[in-house]
């Protein structure tokens, strides 16, 4: 089962590559894929049994590369089934919003759907070589799907994109051999204390706040942690639109994802003793993504500081780890766990509604914008509700996930949390001035005899799908919470007590 | 010279009895499209005679001939595959380049075959002469190939090639005369057990400057073959300058015959506890210089050729990162290492055949061999296009290639014997690596081609790029047999 979800989306790249090559029948042969492995990892995520809890699904081929008890090896508890979900979920908007795609059609759908097997092949391996070879995979399709169908300068981002990543992986590839070879195992789920005692720091070969830094370089690369966020408003700016949905909806949660299963949960003890360092870098995330937001005038270097800003919360969830007199309780982390979630479908959609935009007006300049409510009403209700989502209205799941977040962390980190949650308020103000800005008052003078269209049909699923997640997962948490809390308990249990 | 000597010399004698046929053949036949045929047809029967020998040595265990110079054990015989396989494609892809030449067709396939029985001599000496003799066998028609263009920058690559490998010879040499006059023997076990016998001198490393010495010049010898820094000064020029397909050839089955015999002169030599530890970081020292530099210099290259030089230089300190981890483990401590080395080696004659038949599949159409020639290529020439990109990627070591698991390989190794601040070193030279082997994939998929007639391929090579580069995918997904084999030398060979 989860090795067809993982694999679906790649043998669908090959058969593109191999079968198809009308650009429309490639569109729906990927609309198809999308769709089929989107099923598929609802399925993975409605199956996974929240009364038993632990690691299901599990499917483990030992003796792949038995010289280095490297396995075949993928599963999934509450944390990935979900990440699951959102993968599938975002990997068949990105497919819909690709569909305006005119240039090498064949290659750019075939790249997608490598990209999809790659990030789902991280959120659901249990073998950390597999969950190497996903991570690196991924650079593969990125690099390529950036440089030649993004826009500006696209190389420069795409290099960038490239270079911060394999730094970072390359600290991680020197981690994990320092783990191997000093417990003899690859297997992540033991490491993790999920089936196993979890790891010992007293048996590794270099003293374990050394090796928890390795890995902690390489996830907050992705995640992205200031100050080694700067690839990603470059890689968002000049990505096409689908791509940046991928981006910033389910890669950046690989970071977050690498966090709470190797960082907090291999090395619990240095985690909480770097718990305040963490503490401080969420919240400098969050108030310096927030403030730099300000200054941006083009709407996907908006988002994409933004993002930086959301991602700071899951940090700071991270950091109530903690724990408050050796008592660690499992809100923050859920609550960090529930941001990944909301921040993938959230930043989703604003990067598909300002594609959506961008095609109309071929601008994504917000001075230049303004009123364009009125002319393309259906983008722009979607638009605003996804903002709202984002600035955390009550009723989105934007909302659930930072009350939960900043209620975890609280009773840890009082002031910090504090001046956390202004982020929150000054989320409020720039996403209130972006709407106000690009889709009310006056129409500028320009756009008056410009045939300004409302979204189409196929243009629409991506929107309404993504919209229907926030306000599923705002109104009744309970149907992503559940199983992310089962999963998170199970990672605090034993280990942080 | 008894008939088990014969039989122990099988593969070589075969590829030199090929040599001569074609030679001769050469001389009768007016159609010479038939000349790698014979080749082929007589490495065929050199891989029959290997897997015999492989046969013989899994029952009854290593085998020794000709007066105990001679060594054929899993380790040697790795090698003999390894050259096999890297000679028969060399063969397939030579097929337009030597047509193109027009002239000598028959010394041309005869030299590389001449070359490839050196290197397997090399790799199973277990004597100093030998050793040496089997050394220049391989080097002095390996010169020769170098020259074989007729252009100038042909003939100035077979001059530097003879002249720097000649220097680096002497320098084995006067090596081994130190050695030997400490020990008073030329095999190697005799002068491992005098290592052991005398009493060392503990303020000196390696116990005594006869055998620092010794080494030093050994490991300077060695360290030509295998184009390590700081003996690279040659690795352009003549890579630049020579055909592509012997460029190919230099590139990866001369450097394998290098490391053979440096891995096997001094693990035997210098095998005893102490003196392991003291070598490991002569080599570590070369295999940090080693990948720094040619990665830095790699970067300014816009000649592909130059590029691909400046990138095996820094291979070579990627195995030799192997190398280090070979010697920096106490003796009864396992260490992946050795099978690292090995397995590395395959893997990159794989790739790295598979980049070389890239370009030869370019540049006998394009006329040029800068990386603005590539331009475009993904329009003109798709296949060979993705098979290149497939390949670099795994010289980078990004998955699903066998590239990735080579590294994953040797710096584990690196990691497992105390050397984690080489595997630092290493994959910080991967990141920098990214940038020229992606300046590669730029041209082809990025810029937009000068012309737009699709480039065909020649069969022989289309087949030569579609063999190596679906064994580096192969290998990618599946390491495991590649794996077990090099485990089973590295283990025999007594390493």
């Amino acid at each position: 089962m989860l090795t067809a979800t993982v694999f679906l989306p790649l043998v669908g790249a090959l058969a593109i590559a191999l079968f198809l090559s009308q650009p429309r029948q490639v569109r729906w042969f990927a609309a198809a894929v999308g769709i089929a492995d989107f099923v598929l990892a609802t399925l993975v995520f409605a199956g996974y049994d929240r009364q038993a809890g632990g690691l299901q699904w599990v499917e483990r081929i030992t003796g792949w590369v038995p010289s280095l008890k490297v396995e075949y090896y993928l599963g999934v508890d509450g944390l990935s089934a979900t990440l699951v979900l959102l993968t599938g979920l975002l990997g068949l908007a990105a497919i819909f919003a690709s569909w305006s795609i005119q240039e090498r059609v064949k290659e750019y759908f075939a790249w997608l759907l490598v990209l999809q097997t790659a990030v789902m092949g991280v959120f659901t391996s249990l073998d950390f070589v597999l969950f190497f070879l996903f991570w690196e995979l991924e650079l593969i399709p990125m690099y390529f799907l950036i440089a030649i169908w993004g826009s500006g300068r696209r190389e420069y981002s795409a290099v960038k994109f490239l270079v911060f990543t394999l730094t970072g992986s390359a600290f991680m590839l020197v981690g994990l051999l320092v783990v191997f070879f000093s417990t003899g195992t690859f297997n992540m789920a033991d490491l993790a204390g999920l089936t196993g005692p979890g790891l010992d720091p007293q048996e590794l070969l270099l003293p374990a706040r050394v090796v928890w830094a390795l890995f902690f370089i390489a996830f907050a690369v992705k995640l992205p942690i200031w100050p080694l966020h700067t690839w990603l408003p470059d890689a968002h700016t000049d990505a096409p639109t689908a791509v940046s949905v991928m981006l910033a909806g389910v890669l950046l949660k690989m970071g977050g994802y690498g966090l709470i299963r190797v960082n907090a949960s291999m090395f619990p003890q240095v985690t909480q003793e770097a718990a305040f360092l963490l503490a401080v870098l969420g919240v400098v995330n969050i108030v310096y993504g927030a403030m730099v937001v300000f200054r941006q005038q083009d709407m996907k270097r908006l988002i994409a500081y933004s993002s930086i800003s959301h991602m700071g919360l899951v940090v700071l969830g991270i950091a109530s780890l903690r724990g408050v007199e050796g008592q660690v309780s499992p809100l923050g982390l859920t609550g960090a766990a529930l941001q990944m979630f909301t921040h993938g479908t959230i930043t989703g959609l604003l990067f598909v509604m300002v594609g959506l935009m961008y095609e109309r007006t071929h601008t994504r300049y917000i001075p230049d914008l303004g009123g364009l409510a009125r002319k393309m009403p259906f983008i722009a209700t979607i638009f605003v509700a996804g903002a709202l989502a984002s600035l955390g209205l009550p009723s989105t799941s934007g909302f659930v996930a930072e009350l939960t977040t900043l209620m975890g962390t609280f009773p840890v980190w009082g002031l910090l949390t504090a001046l956390g949650a202004l982020g929150i308020v000054l989320a409020a103000g720039y996403l209130l001035w972006l709407l106000q800005r690009s889709l009310f008052g006056p129409l500028p003078e320009r756009w008056h005899h410009h045939p300004l269209s409302d979204a189409t049909g196929v243009e629409k699923v991506a929107p309404l799908l993504l919209t229907t997640a926030i306000f599923v997962v705002g109104l009744f948490p309970a149907v992503v919470a559940d199983t992310l809390t089962v999963g998170i308990e199970a990672i605090i249990q034993g280990r942080f007590t | 010279m008894t008939l088990h000597d014969l039989y122990l010399l099988w593969p070589p004698m075969a590829l030199v009895g090929t040599g001569l046929l074609v030679i001769g053949l050469d001389l009768l036949l007016r159609d010479k499209r038939s000349l790698p045929v014979v080749a082929l047809a007589g490495l065929g029967v050199a891989l029959a005679g290997g897997l015999t020998l492989w046969g013989t040595v899994q029952d009854a265990g290593p085998q020794v001939g000709i007066f105990g110079t001679l060594r054929v054990d899993s380790f040697s015989l790795f090698f003999t595959f390894l050259f096999i396989a890297a000679t028969a494609l060399v063969v397939l892809a030579s097929q337009p380049v030597v047509h193109q030449m027009g002239r000598w067709h028959g010394e041309y396939y005869a030299l590389v075959l001449f070359a490839s029985s050196g290197m397997m001599l090399l790799a199973s000496a277990a004597e100093f002469i030998t050793l040496y003799i089997a050394l220049e066998l391989t080097a002095l028609p390996v010169a020769a190939l170098a020259a074989f263009s007729p252009d100038r920058r042909s003939r100035e690559a077979g001059v530097k090639f003879l002249v720097l490998s000649a220097f680096s010879s002497a320098l084995l040499l006067y090596g081994m005369v130190l050695v030997y006059a400490f020990t008073g023997s030329t095999r190697l076990d005799a002068i491992a057990a005098a290592v052991v016998a005398t009493p060392l001198d503990t303020g000196v490393p390696l116990g005594s400057w006869a055998l620092l010495g010794g080494a030093v010049l050994m490991a300077a010898g060695f360290g030509f073959k295998i184009s390590s820094v700081p003996f690279q000064m040659w690795v352009p020029d003549v890579y630049e300058g020579a055909p592509t397909p012997i460029t190919a050839y230099l590139s990866v089955a001369s450097k394998a015959a290098g490391f053979a015999a440096l891995l096997r002169v001094f693990s035997t030599v210098f095998g005893a506890a102490p003196l392991q530890e003291q070598w490991a970081l002569l080599f570590a020292g070369l295999a940090a210089a080693s990948m720094t530099v040619g990665n830095l210099v790699a970067m300014l290259q816009n000649n592909v050729k130059r590029l691909l030089a400046y990138s095996t230089i820094a291979h070579a300190g990627y195995i030799l990162v192997g190398v280090a981890a070979v010697s920096a483990r106490a003796p009864e401590q396992a260490s992946t290492g050795p099978a690292g080395v090995l397995f590395y080696l395959a893997g990159y004659t794989l790739t790295n055949l598979a980049v070389f038949f890239g370009v030869i599949a370019i540049t006998t159409k394009v006329g040029g061999e800068t990386i603005d020639d590539l331009a475009g290529l993904w329009r003109r020439s798709p296949w060979v296009a993705l098979a290149l990109t497939f390949s670099l990627v795994s010289l980078l070591g990004i998955p699903p290639t066998i590239g990735f698991w080579a590294k994953l390989y040797i710096f584990g190794a690196a990691v497992q014997t105390g050397l984690a601040w080489l595997a630092v070193v290493g994959v910080v030279n991967s990141v920098l690596s990214a940038y020229y082997y992606l300046r590669v994939v730029r041209a082809m998929f990025l810029v937009p081609p000068k012309e737009a007639t699709p480039l065909p391929t020649s069969p022989s090579v289309g087949a030569a790029l579609a063999v190596s580069a679906a064994a580096v995918l192969f290998y990618g997904i599946l390491p495991f047999p590649l794996l077990r084999l090099a485990e089973i030398a590295a283990r025999v060979g007594g390493i």
